[in-house]
């Protein structure tokens, strides 16, 4: 289980403090697929990115698998960050190394044997379906690929839980569809708990159980995804439904009463 | 031209070389601490540390805001305190190798600093440490840069190494101007030149090659 208490963030810039994340509670269980959703400067990749500790948070706890992340010394921190998996949007590989390399380095990093190393590199790209592209480097591939690769990264020290910032906002439709499907199978077959930060409904639709909706830094809304369809309640959800009933009156203009979404 | 000129040329050119090699040699070394302290200390950096950056930066502005016939004079006492003279080439590597690590460390900064955030990112969710970021990620993902930019560095050596000739390091320099210059012989002021000049495109085009071999490696489609 995740669970963030009372956390607050805020940045200080020239024209002072900006609260980025004003008092968050939430608890993520696991094996959940977890969707955060909210408009730009909402305070999404703040959240995810305390949850690590790539942000410092200025106050509240995080909790994950029983670790208390908020607690750790910097040591502590980096053996925690090593059963943390993270995703990106611009997938953030490695240039220098090839598809092997970039998935074989967080078990450098936590120290693995090499034996281990070859047999669980090799085990993981079979499962995003890279088998034949180990010794490519990701300028060789699709944004697709390296997604997979950045996946596979995540995926390799077998974490507890995956992040994911926006990681399918770079890719097309179909190929976003492909690495949802992906993540789905992996959480079904490995349990995992995945929380990820999208802009896009479908994304949410199609693969989160649950989800928050975040707004000035604050939760407004938290439940099943379909209650967010169904019965949306803070002003970002209702414009965001709003939206997608925009679309499909538009449709059912286009195409004639009961074409429908 | 007189049959003097071979024997003359074949000692500058060693000399030269062996005052480039030490000193590029050094001055590499510690152009990359300085080049990787200065990344890692900046705000926002991997060991952010404002206060030393600053500290470092004002010291490498000052070193290289001065013309280096005149930071040779002032290195002197150290050559002095190092290799027990202030004259020759040895000498003249301790000056070479510390007036040229100031314009390394910036010129390797710059290339380090080229690495995206967010591959430093992603190292540091994975509960990297600080060697294994710089050694692992930044060093290797800014390679080419890196060598080229070393490859600038070494040219700027040579430069300093024929200046340094002026007030007795020896070398293609030296040879220039107390030759050439004071007595008269434009053959080897001439011959000098084109030493150097190859020298210098020479450099220049095996760190072009290299640094090119490596971008290819990576960018090569299959
Ligand atoms: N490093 C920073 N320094 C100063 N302000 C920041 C910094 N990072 C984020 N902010 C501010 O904090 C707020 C939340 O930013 P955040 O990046 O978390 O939003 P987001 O919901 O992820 O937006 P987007 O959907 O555009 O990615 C914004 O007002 C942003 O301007
Ligand atoms: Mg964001």
């Amino acid at each position: 289980m995740i669970a963030i208490r009372n956390l607050s963030k805020s940045y200080k810039t020239p024209k002072g403090a900006v609260t980025a994340l004003d008092n968050i509670n939430l608890e993520i269980q696991k094996g959940d697929i977890f969707g955060i959703i909210g408009f730009s400067g909402a305070g999404k990749s703040t959240l995810i990115r305390c949850l690590n500790r790539l942000e410092e948070p200025d106050q509240g706890a995080i909790e994950i698998e029983g670790r208390l992340i908020t607690q750790c010394t910097p040591a502590e921190l980096q053996q925690a960050r090593q059963k943390i998996g993270m995703i990106f949007q611009h997938f953030n590989l490695f240039d220098s190394k090839t598809v092997f390399q970039n998935v074989a380095f967080p078990l450098k990093v936590a120290g693995h044997p090499e034996a281990h190393i070859q047999r669980r590199v090799r085990e993981i790209l079979e499962l995003v379906q890279l088998q034949d592209k180990e010794k490519a480097y990701p300028f060789q591939l699709s944004g697709g690929q390296k997604q997979r690769v950045g996946i596979a990264r995540a995926l390799v020290n077998e974490p507890d839980v995956l992040l994911s910032d926006e990681a399918t906002s770079a890719l097309d439709p179909q190929t976003t569809y492909s690495i949802l499907e992906l993540l789905k199978e992996i959480n079904r077959e490995l349990n995992l708990t995945i929380i990820l930060i999208t802009h896009e409904l479908d994304v949410l639709q199609h693969i989160c159980r649950n989800m928050a909706v975040i707004e000035h830094g604050r939760i407004v809304e938290t439940g099943p995804v379909d209650k967010f369809f169904l019965n949306p309640e803070s002003d970002t959800a209702r414009r965001f439904v709003k939206i997608i009933e925009y679309y499909r009156e538009q449709r059912i203009v286009m195409e004639g009463v009961g074409a429908g979404i | 031209m007189k049959d003097d000129l071979l024997e003359l040329l074949w000692r500058g050119l060693l000399e030269t070389l062996y005052m480039v090699l030490w000193s590029s040699l050094f001055a590499l070394l510690l152009g990359m601490a300085l080049g990787v302290v200065l990344v890692v200390t900046e705000k926002g950096g991997l060991l952010q540390a404002p206060r030393l950056h600053k500290v470092i930066s004002t010291v490498i502005n000052s070193v290289r805001s001065l013309p280096f016939i005149i930071l040779i004079v002032l290195l002197l006492p150290l050559a002095r305190f190092v290799v027990g003279t202030t004259l020759g080439p040895t000498a003249a590597i301790v000056a070479l190798s510390i007036g040229a690590a100031p314009f390394l460390g910036r010129i390797i900064e710059n290339s380090l600093k080229e690495v995206s955030v967010g591959k430093i990112e992603a190292a540091r969710a994975m509960g990297a440490n600080a060697s294994t970021i710089i050694f692992r990620v930044m060093i290797p993902e800014a390679l080419p840069a890196l060598i080229r930019s070393m490859t600038i560095g070494i040219i700027g050596i040579v430069e300093f190494t024929a200046i340094a000739g002026a007030i007795g390091a020896g070398g293609l320099g030296s040879l220039a101007i107390r030759f050439g210059y004071q007595r008269f012989r434009e053959d080897v002021l001439l011959s000098t030149v084109i030493l150097i000049i190859v020298l210098v495109q020479v450099i220049q085009w095996t760190g072009d090659t290299v640094a090119g071999r490596i971008e290819r490696k990576r960018t090569r489609f299959e």
